[in-house]
């Protein structure tokens, strides 16, 4: 679905709501605004699956008695 | 909820969705101001900051605290220097289907000329996994009162149709 690129204005003095299409700079700012949370999220969930790949390491290898890296062992301590 | 809260002005999305929601022109003759809010964003991720902006001033004046519950495991974040406050949370398109965030953005001597702090608990749900349960302290390094109020959504996304934001007038007598 494409979004319908308005705003919502509620005057609190008379009561009157307005709707009106976003202005070029309104648009220029959601548009940036959007590539920075798309960039945040991508780096948020990169390390959310480094984590996870850490983890399973470390938990393979104390399985296994193999040694650790610092990294993995950083995830097993509390 | 006591008499002395007032309902000032209501907003809620229609078809189509609203990429914000302002509230102008707000009075200065109560003592605090209270917005609750049911929001729900087109973020493809769980749950979405919305993002709050007084009298259209940007700048670094923003900062908050914020700890968060999932059900399983405790966070907390700090940000400090924004052009907005990071107001938790409305749910996002991964959140379950029709589901909103529910939150209070408690705003006390928001007319005053000091520094206005903000008190932020929204709750957000995912039914097949976890529940969300923020808690945030807010602070606006802004010595005017608060006249304005835009919500938008930190991933730049519509609000989708029947989020609603009610704000209200609180005196204290």
């Amino acid at each position: 679905m494409t979004d319908t690129l308005k705003a919502i204005e509620v005057n609190c003095e008379t009561g009157e709501v307005t709707e009106r299409p976003l202005t070029a700079e309104e648009i220029a700012q959601r548009e940036s605004d959007a590539a920075a949370f798309a960039a945040a999220e991508a780096e948020r969930t990169a390390a959310a699956e480094a984590l996870a790949a850490l983890k399973t390491s470390a938990k393979a290898k104390l399985v296994a008695g193999q040694p650790l890296t610092e990294e993995e062992a950083a995830t097993l301590v509390i | 909820m006591a008499n002395t809260y007032k309902l000032i002005a209501s907003s809620t999305v229609g078809s189509g969705g609203a990429a914000n929601i302002t509230f102008s022109s707000i009075a200065g003759t109560y003592t605090d101001l209270l917005l609750k809010v049911s929001l729900r964003s087109g973020a493809s991720a769980f749950n979405d900051y919305v993002l709050l902006q007084f009298n259209s001033s940007g700048g670094t004046a923003y900062s908050d605290r914020q700890l968060t519950g999932n059900g399983t495991a405790a966070s907390s974040a700090s940000r400090s220097g924004n052009a907005q406050m990071y107001a938790i949370a409305s749910s996002g398109a991964s959140n379950t289907a029709s589901t909103f965030g529910n939150g209070e953005y408690y705003i006390p001597n928001y007319a005053g000329s000091a520094n206005k702090s903000i008190s932020l608990d929204a709750v957000n749900e995912n039914n097949g996994t976890e529940a969300y349960a923020n808690l945030s302290a807010g602070l606006w390094s802004n010595t005017a009162a608060i006249t304005s109020i835009v919500l938008t959504n930190n991933s730049a996304t519509n609000f989708v149709q029947y989020s609603t934001a009610y704000l209200y007038g609180i005196k204290n007598s």
